[in-house]
């Protein structure tokens, strides 16, 4: 009979196995939907799948995020003004504000509002199509699933997630000037001319670069969790929150490393750079 | 208990030591089961005893745990999804819940498996899906969506999809579950008519003993995950074993009504 500390470990790695065991699944899921997106890609019909997919994450997602995009500017100028204010450098508030927004905010704040938004619809939709089993006639009729509903998904998520971190990108630079130059009165001109010193391309494309690989993980995510999803409104419900919860870490954590790698690079590149 | 009649012994389909587990539930136990062409098998149980599970086993929707599944004499229980295809064609499979597509209609229900594996023209297959939806009775449907269909008529909404590709094997998953009893009995019709006009091989899962005698040439019951009795439907009518008995004649289990006393 294990007891004591001797039961927990066994839990501990049960526990454990079972984490890696999901994790090796979702590695297999990734790459079949990676390889089943490619060889799609080239055929109408694909096409004819994506589109709906585009319209749904793309253009339905679009307010919300050019709504928190404008909302993460403003508050931003907001928490920033005074301090810059005292030490008489408030016309560089551009710079502080806008390559936060670009770098950082905007492609993470898009990764996570689709997140909640698409990938919870995602997970729901593929999770009802398992427990009813219609993921299950479509493989009795010969057609591959992954092809057929997760490759679309996915391959929408990854195209519009840095499109969409550009509109955050874009509401969010608004949010920040007009705090700053229209409502707190910073001079418009150093404003901008501030911010273009600091802003560089690289700024802006590492931002884009990152939306990439959240737009992949969280369509991967958020399928992966719909397709394992347990049986009955209750697996659907769990599903829809793990896969936001998962996505939302996935984010963060990638985030972290591609912000360190890009870091490199850039001090590689154009050596060190102040934004102030 | 009596062997099958082996007059018409060309082997469609062979199960040989079958077994099935998710987690610690053995769902099915070493189980072998040969099906002949052109015939209707008729398979019943009690709930639970995997069923369904053996029937998702026919066209390798489940793997077994060990085991081996042939289609016309080729193993097929260890070929990839994309091998599969080719064999999934030749089935069609009416689920238990009737799995219909609920982002499209009817008529794109039914049209699915044709679009996906042929090219007809617009008249062309707009003409089969209204065949197919005669067949069960629902032609005139086809711009619903299956929210806005009975539980009966999605059945057989199902069904007509499941024979939308004139497969040569179907199988039905307690097609007369839940559909009353006039239009159960257009479904056994309608499954004698695909055997009879088609020579379509049938593998009927149910509960329904009307249906199994009208439609059987052969009756397997499973139990447990084996097989506990296996012969033609006259058998079951006269058999004394009380397990098919008690299941055949719709008595409870003594030990199920001991319980109730409690
Ligand atoms: N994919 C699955 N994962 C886990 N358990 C399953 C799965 N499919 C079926 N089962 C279990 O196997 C048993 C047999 O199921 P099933 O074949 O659906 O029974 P029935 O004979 O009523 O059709 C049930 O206890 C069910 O819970
Ligand atoms: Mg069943």
């Amino acid at each position: 009979m294990a007891s004591g500390p001797a039961a927990n470990l066994s839990v501990l790695f049960a526990g454990t196995r079972r984490n890696i065991d999901k994790f090796g699944e979702f590695c297999i899921f990734s790459w079949e939907s990676c390889i089943g997106s490619l060889r799609e890609i080239a055929h109408p019909r694909f096409w004819r799948l994506l589109m709906p997919q585009m319209f749904e994450v793309g253009y339905r997602s679009l307010p919300v995020i050019l709504i928190t995009g404008a909302f993460v500017g403003m508050v931003l100028a907001v928490q920033a003004i005074e301090q810059f204010r005292a030490v008489g450098l408030e016309e560089r508030m551009g710079a502080v504000v806008n390559i936060s927004v670009v770098r950082e905010l905007g492609p993470v704040l898009a990764g996570i509002m689709l997140a909640g938004r698409v990938g919870g619809a995602l997970t729901a939709e593929l999770g009802t199509m398992k427990v009813t089993e219609q993921i299950d006639a479509l493989r009795s009729m010969g057609v591959d699933p992954i092809r057929y509903l997760v490759a679309p998904r996915v391959v929408a998520c990854f195209l519009l997630t840095p499109i969409l971190t550009l509109y955050a990108n874009l509401t969010g630079s608004i949010g920040g000037w007009f705090i700053s130059v229209v409502q707190r009165g910073v001079d418009s001109g150093p404003y901008w001319e501030f911010t273009q010193l600091a802003v560089d391309n690289f700024d802006l494309l590492s931002g884009v670069l990152k939306a990439f690989f959240f737009g992949a993980a969280l369509g991967l995510i958020s399928c992966f969790k719909g397709f394992y999803c347990r049986p009955g409104a209750e697996g659907v419900g769990r599903a829809c929150t793990e896969a936001f919860v998962t996505s939302f870490m996935a984010i963060l954590a990638l985030d972290y490393f591609l912000a360190e790698a890009l870091q490199t690079i850039s001090i590689r590149i154009y050596g060190f750079r102040t934004f102030l | 208990m009596p062997a099958t009649d082996a007059a018409n012994d060309d082997v469609l389909i062979e199960l040989r030591g079958v077994s099935k587990r998710f987690g610690t539930l053995t769902v099915l136990d070493g189980l072998d089961l040969t099906l002949q062409r052109g015939q209707t098998t008729v398979v019943i149980g009690e709930s639970g005893t995997g069923k369904s599970v053996l029937l998702k086993h026919l066209v390798v929707l489940l793997r077994p745990d060990s085991g081996e599944v042939y289609f016309h004499g080729r193993r097929v229980d260890h070929l990839s999804e994309d091998q599969l295809v080719e064999v999934r064609k030749r089935f069609g499979f009416l689920f238990q819940m009737g799995a219909l597509f609920d982002s499209m209609t009817v008529g794109e229900n039914v049209a699915f498996p044709i679009v996906q594996h042929a090219r007809p023209d617009d008249r062309q297959l707009e003409e089969t899906v209204a065949q197919k939806l005669r067949m069960v009775g629902l032609d005139g449907l086809q711009s619903r969506s299956p929210g806005q269909i009975s539980g009966g008529q999605r059945k057989r909404v199902a069904l007509a999809r499941a024979i939308a590709l004139n497969p040569e094997v179907v199988l039905y998953d307690e097609p007369t579950t839940g559909l009353d009893p006039v239009r159960a009995d257009v479904i056994n019709e309608l499954i004698l008519k695909l055997k009879r006009e088609l020579r379509v091989t049938g593998i009927v899962v149910t509960h329904d003993m009307t249906s199994a005698y009208k439609v059987a040439d052969r009756i397997v019951m499973l139990d447990k995950g084996r097989i506990i009795a296996d012969g033609p439907p006259e058998w079951y009518k006269t058999s004394n074993d009380p397990r098919v008995r008690r299941f055949v004649d719709g008595h409870a289990n003594p030990e199920d009504l001991a319980a109730l006393d409690d």
